[in-house]
């Protein structure tokens, strides 16, 4: 067995548990002070669904899936194209998140400080979005490292964990949606 | 000389940050010293003022953060990098330089917290250091309650090490996963190896949690969350939750790698094979698993209802079944046994004893009546350091008598040694069996001084009074040490005819570790090499 490969995947298994572990806790608080705000605004008047970032987040995990298969096959074009194709999925949830996060602290005045809602869902949602961040900043360098030849075909380990690190931050989404936007609304 | 230092600072060679992490740990454990002994000093009669009531809650705080999160888990993972890689005939960890970065982390956020006294307070007046404990309960933490940025040292501090201690617990899973040596199985580890897999699992899964209620912390204190501000609505009872989820496997995570030390050493001193390998495994990782269950049983008095004081009474008593395993395995070990007293036994044989004594007045404040009584007395703070100290002082001191020569070539001096363990043992015992009793009576924990008609004064004296025995102990100890470094006896590859496979190597090891190893057939590849008539193999 190739004992790198073998290295870095134990490595990256550990990190992503203690990634969950973090977010377990954040998660609690969030469900422990769900109906607890002493004021408005609520979430029920303020959060909307976020379908279309959900569709583009979940729909990059197939996307680095067909980018670490195309470069097992040694397609590095190809999965330079797929890598790019997940990036822009990504950039695309940060903007909705961006977004919702502007109606709601200009015109519905929902800030970190306004009520235990607010304290909760910004850090919760905050941090999964800087988890999607450091995926982009990690993709991104595939991305230029693809078109730039530095990247082939005996990478494919690495690659392939960066898209774990990614399909990680994808599944913390499902349970953030189910949290903040289903539960608790 | 800066060459040497340039080198130390570079370097990311397992032995060579174990070397560092552990005597960083021993540079913090004489500053944590220090200042119990002020507070000693400070309780040893009623009324005295040798340092004031808000010096006194700096002190106490300072003492607990830096024993638990810099010499504890400084040594712990100290010891595990030193010895994991050599115990399972490996050249390095899985990522050197990762295990680098893990420990220059600690470095930084001990320093971080003793910086806070000069910028705790943004260095003017005198200065102040964290005085809000070291669990640090909500809301006293809230900016309004403790202003300036004191608090923020000892957050940020936490926040720190605990990062570079996630990543030193990642390093060993993956070391301990993938770089065994051919033969060396799952089941042929030595038991340290399994005490180390454990406690580096626990700490992936119970340190994140510590750092994101640090996280919420510093929100409410810089950007005004209402985590735990509890005029807004938030709760004081989740940090508690929060803090004890991690604080009480962090006690395991101490003290599990103190019963790895004692499973090798008490076999090699005895000279036999440990009684009950598979049993000791097991109850490794039923300690391990139990424990994250057990934390509420720091809060039955804050009201949780009959069910869950229920549970967590119960899931605390159960820790005490494989806890009571072990000592009957290592007494089996011992019964029968060709014992050899050296003082690296000596400390186990007092392990033994103290930490029975500790586990008992441990199932005594499981049961929540009984701990309604007696919490935040000094019964409990008495109950917690024979714990830390009967138990895992003791077992580092045996773990250093024993693998010095190892690190170094040079044996540690028997004779220093034994004054070492008996100023020790009679200090220790003699400061806090006493401790226990003004507990009893009713003498809380964190007051800096008490009226004189309460019964407690010649108590704390005594308390106070072994001190200075312990004291001399360490400083015997640090005296051994330094001379022995330059004067002790050549200690040989294997001075103590042990068997695992660190000892199969130099003395010090050369940076690659092993030129061959020996094969790996048994739990003792080297008794086996040494007795190719009778190998282990057929009896496991």
């Amino acid at each position: 067995m190739n004992s790198t490969a073998a290295r870095g995947r134990a490595g990256v298994i550990g990190f992503i548990v203690a990634e969950m572990s973090l977010f377990a806790v954040f998660v609690v608080a969030y469900l422990f002070y769900i109906g607890k705000s002493a004021t408005g605004p609520y979430p029920r008047e303020v959060l909307d669904l976020p379908i279309v970032n959900t569709v583009c987040l979940l729909s990059s995990s197939i996307t680095v899936a067909l980018a670490t298969r195309a470069l097992a096959a040694g397609r590095i074009a190809r999965a330079g194209a797929w890598l790019f194709v997940t990036v822009v999925l990504g950039l695309a949830f940060l903007a909705g998140t961006a977004q919702e996060w502007r109606r709601l602290i200009v015109e519905r005045g929902l800030t970190i400080g306004t009520n235990l809602f607010g304290s909760t869902f910004y850090p919760l949602v905050g941090l999964h979005a800087s988890h999607v961040i450091v995926g982009l900043v990690m993709l991104s360098l595939c991305v230029v490292f693809a078109f730039s030849g530095a990247l082939k075909a005996v990478h494919r380990e690495r690659v392939e964990l960066v898209s774990w690190y990614w399909h990680f931050v994808d599944g913390v989404w499902v349970v953030v949606f189910t949290v903040v936007y289903v539960v608790g609304r | 000389m800066l060459a040497i230092l340039h080198d130390w600072v570079v370097t990311v060679d397992h032995k060579r940050l174990g070397i560092m992490y552990v005597v960083t740990g021993f540079v913090f454990l004489v500053i944590g010293g220090v200042e119990a002994a002020l507070m000693r000093l400070q309780l040893a009669w009623p009324g005295l003022t040798v340092v004031p009531a808000d010096t006194f809650n700096r002190l106490f705080t300072l003492h607990g953060t830096t024993m638990v999160f810099l010499f504890g888990i400084p040594i712990v993972f100290g010891f595990g990098n030193y010895l994991v890689p050599l115990m399972i005939g490996s050249r390095d960890l899985a990522f050197p330089r990762l295990n680098a970065f893990g420990f220059w982390m600690l470095v930084f956020g001990g320093a971080l917290l003793y910086f806070s006294f000069i910028g705790g307070d943004g260095l003017y007046g005198s200065g102040s250091a964290p005085a809000v404990g070291w669990f640090a309960y909500a809301p006293l933490t809230e900016r309004a309650f403790t202003p300036g940025n004191a608090t923020d040292y000892w957050n940020l501090s936490i926040l720190i090490t605990g990062v570079g201690t996630v990543a030193t617990a990642i390093n060993l899973i993956a070391t301990i996963a993938t770089m065994r040596a051919p033969g060396m199985t799952l089941g042929r580890m030595p038991v340290y190896v399994w005490t180390m897999l454990t406690v580096s699992g626990m700490t992936v899964l119970i340190l994140p949690p510590l750092t994101a209620a640090q996280i919420m912390l510093l929100l409410d204190r810089f950007l005004g969350a209402h985590y735990f501000d509890t005029q807004a609505g938030g709760s004081a009872i989740l940090w508690q939750h929060f803090f004890w989820f991690f604080g009480h496997p962090e006690v395991y995570i101490l003290m599990v790698p103190g019963f790895g030390f004692a499973s090798e050493i008490i076999p090699v001193f005895s000279r036999k094979v440990i009684f009950g390998y598979a049993t000791l495994v097991v109850a490794t990782l039923g300690i391990g698993a139990v424990s994250m269950s057990v934390w509420a049983h720091h809060m039955f008095t804050v009201g949780m209802g009959a069910t869950l004081n229920s549970f967590f009474a119960i899931s605390s008593m159960l820790v005490g079944v494989p806890t009571g395993v072990k000592i009957f395995n290592w007494l089996a070990t011992m019964y029968g046994g060709k014992l050899r007293f050296r003082v690296a036994m000596l400390f186990c044989c007092a392990f033994l004893f103290q930490f029975l004594c500790a586990g008992l007045t441990g199932i005594m404040l499981a049961v929540a009546p009984f701990d309604w009584q007696l919490t935040d007395s000094y019964f409990v703070v008495a109950h917690f350091h024979f714990v830390l100290l009967g138990g895992l002082l003791f077992t580092i001191f045996a773990a250093i008598y024993y693998w010095f020569p190892k690190a170094t070539g040079r044996m540690l001096s028997e004779r220093l040694g034994r004054w070492h363990f008996w100023l020790l043992v009679v200090g220790f015992n003699l400061t806090f069996v006493t401790m226990h009793f003004p507990g009893v009576l009713g003498m809380p924990r964190r007051i800096y001084t008490y009226p004189a008609d309460r019964g407690w004064d010649l108590l704390n004296l005594v308390t106070t009074a072994g001190v200075p025995l312990q004291a001399a102990a360490v400083l015997i100890f640090l005296f051994n040490v330094v001379y022995s470094l330059r004067h002790g006896a050549p200690a040989g590859d294997n001075p103590w005819e042990a068997w695992t496979l660190e000892w199969a190597t130099s003395s010090p090891p050369p940076v690659y570790n092993f030129a061959t190893l020996p094969p790996v057939t048994s739990r003792r590849p080297l008794w086996d090499v040494q007795h190719p008539d009778d190998p282990d193999g057929p009896h496991e």
